[in-house]
């Protein structure tokens, strides 16, 4: 900590020690000191004053899109959240079909991502032999650097059809039957809709949760597992009872970071949700999500009032990624400052 | 063995065995995606992609036009984004240690990285596109500069933090000014990984869709007039794929096998030759 403050606090010039046997230069005239005491003064604001534009953007963004959103909620007050019409020929519009749709794909992308990232986060940690761990690592990441356009595309043309074949039909045989449950497996197998749509996010999300378990699965004092290893433990005994819980903050971080994901993913849910404003007990049924109504409807969207209630979507989904990720962020922040203290 | 010990050793087996099956969960997805997209790409790449403009429905045409688009939406996005991104990330490694603004600046910018790029793209529709009244490529680069900024700050500030403070200090006593050391010395030091957050910003760039659809949208002729619709590869993308004809389809393939090389060869590069870990 003290290396920190050294930078700020050095002196700009030293004076001249009194007699010097060695021959040395004089000290700068004071007209360049001047000038650059000036720049760096202009240069430190020119800084501060991009920092605060980054700081501000996210203000703006809010500002902007509450503004352009008030027509919508001038006409349908907070009745906009609770309705589920939407209707551009009449004008009427409630945005609970695709916040309901947003939501129901963002959880079952967390219910197959999550357990999965666990377990890469645990393979890459605990099994994985030295040589292979920066390959598979970096092959986990690239399936982050694919352009979400790729997956809808593969979600549209061959994932769906090979999902509606084999595996919806498989889903209702297995649970269709059961209480509860039973209707959200059944319907026709169309493999456009809802559980599609989740399936694929639950991809595109791993690389992102699983990135955060391992990094912080690593900040784990080797200490600490060692000695669980020294009283017996198994693999899975250390990584259950002493990895998991001392990082517990850091993997629900990381959790909210994949939700923040997948609440906001575009591209792959609009091919592959079915663009339906339809609230449907079946997971099989095509539905809408915030980010999918978007960029299916907003550039034919003539009707003032119609663009307006988009764009309060819009607002709606940025108002709640934002959550989420600040969240996110806290308890990873939180976990990292532990760090020092515990070890 | 006792029964217990049994069954605990059961356990981890199973469970370890369920791990590598995780990983080979994603493997998987990871090579069947790929795989599709390179047998599709590579069957319908031809010349005529780079030499002829989209065509109407029905009839053969190639992507000339969405690819020079997309090229020039992103070089001005990243004239716009690095230069803000690095100055925003030295104020938060260099001037910022400690004081409040640079904590929420950090924080805000975690946030943007992950921010929906949709509502980035509605964002500039609300503040430029329905204020001058037309869709233009220069509203296209601004979205794309948005997402790409919280990239190039994140890593210029990763990077900077890890100059050791003897290298400033001694940079400070032979006389430099503060903007000098950082200029030429620190930033300097670690001028590959800060070319690692650039290009990682390009490669984020090249293939967001979402910010696109409002701003820039879709042109079907060439044009190189930033100041009017201009095509891109995402947008032809997403409306080619969506078609029922099986020539756009094809085109729609094509494009996807650029933009993923394209990215994965940005990501590669960035990791291997501009990998920095430590200052040399």
């Amino acid at each position: 900590m003290a290396a920190t403050s050294a930078t700020a606090a050095f002196p700009v010039s030293m004076t001249a020690p009194p007699e010097t046997k060695t021959r040395r230069q004089p000290n700068p005239p004071a007209q360049q000191q001047a000038a650059g005491q000036w720049q760096d003064w202009l240069f430190e604001r020119t800084t501060l004053f991009f920092a605060v534009f980054v700081l501000a953007t996210l203000l703006f963004i809010l500002l902007a899109l509450g503004y352009a959103a008030i027509p919508a909620f001038d006409k349908f007050g907070f009745a906009f959240f609770t309705t589920n019409v939407w209707n551009p020929v009449k004008s009427e519009f409630g945005a609970l079909a695709p916040i309901y749709g947003t939501l129901v794909t963002s959880l079952i992308a967390l219910m197959i991502g999550v357990p999965v990232s666990f377990g890469i986060a645990l393979f890459l940690t605990e099994m994985c032999p030295a040589a292979l761990k920066r390959p598979l690592g970096t092959a986990v990441e690239l399936l982050a650097a694919i352009p979400s356009i790729i997956y809808g595309m593969w979600g549209l043309f061959v994932f769906a059809p090979i999902f509606g074949d084999y595996i919806q039909p498989a889903l209702t045989r297995i649970f269709g039957d059961l209480w509860i449950l039973g209707p959200l497996f059944q319907g026709a197998p169309n493999g456009i809709g809802m559980l599609s749509a989740g399936v694929i996010l639950s991809i595109m999300i791993i690389p992102f949760v699983a990135s955060v378990m391992r990094d912080v699965f690593e900040i784990v004092p080797p200490v600490l597992k060692e000695s669980a290893y020294g009283i017996g433990c198994t693999t899975w005994e250390v990584v259950w009872n002493v990895v998991l819980p001392y990082t517990k903050v850091g993997v629900i971080g990381g959790i909210m970071l994949g939700l923040g994901r997948a609440l906001g993913e575009t591209m792959a849910v609009t091919f592959v949700i079915g663009n339906a404003y339809r609230i449907n007990a079946s997971l099989f049924a095509p539905g809408n999500s915030i980010a999918s109504a978007l960029a299916n409807e907003f550039n034919e969207a003539a009707d003032p009032v119609h663009r307006a209630s988009l764009i309060a979507l819009g607002l709606v989904l940025f108002v709640l990624t934002t959550i989420v990720l600040a969240c996110s962020r806290l308890l990873i922040a939180q976990l990292a400052k532990g760090e020092g203290r515990n070890t | 063995m006792s029964n217990l010990y049994r069954r605990r050793l059961f356990f981890n087996r199973f469970n370890l065995v369920m791990s590598l099956g995780t990983m080979g969960f994603g493997m998987f997805f990871l090579l069947w995606i790929l795989g599709i997209l390179f047998y599709e790409g590579f069957t319908s790449l031809s010349p005529t992609l780079f030499t002829q403009t989209t065509p109407p429905p029905g009839s053969a045409g190639g992507l000339a036009n969405a690819i020079y688009g997309s090229v020039m939406i992103v070089l001005v996005a990243t004239f716009i984004s690095t230069p803000i991104g690095i100055l925003a990330g030295i104020y938060l490694a260099e001037f910022g240690r400690g004081k409040w603004v640079a904590s929420a600046t950090r924080f805000i910018n975690d946030i943007l990285l992950s921010a929906p790029s949709i509502v980035i793209g509605l964002f500039v529709y609300t503040v430029y596109v329905a204020q001058v009244g037309h869709f233009s490529g220069w509203a296209g680069s601004f979205a794309l500069a948005l997402i790409a900024i919280p990239v190039v700050v994140r890593t210029t500030e990763n990077m900077l933090l890890l100059v050791p403070n003897s290298l400033r200090e001694a940079a400070v006593a032979l006389g430099a000014p503060m903007w000098k050391v950082i200029m030429m010395v620190t930033l300097k030091a670690v001028r590959g990984g800060v070319i690692t957050g650039v290009l990682l910003a390009v490669a984020r760039m090249s293939g967001e869709t979402a910010p696109l659809l409002f701003t820039a949208l879709n042109n079907q002729f060439w044009s190189a007039d930033m100041n009017a619709p201009t095509a891109n590869l995402p947008v032809v993308i997403f409306q080619f794929a969506l078609s029922p004809y099986d020539d756009w389809k094809s085109l729609a393939w094509a494009g996807a096998l650029l933009i993923t090389l394209t990215v994965l060869i940005i990501n590669i590069l960035a990791r291997t030759v501009f990998r920095q870990t430590q200052v040399r």
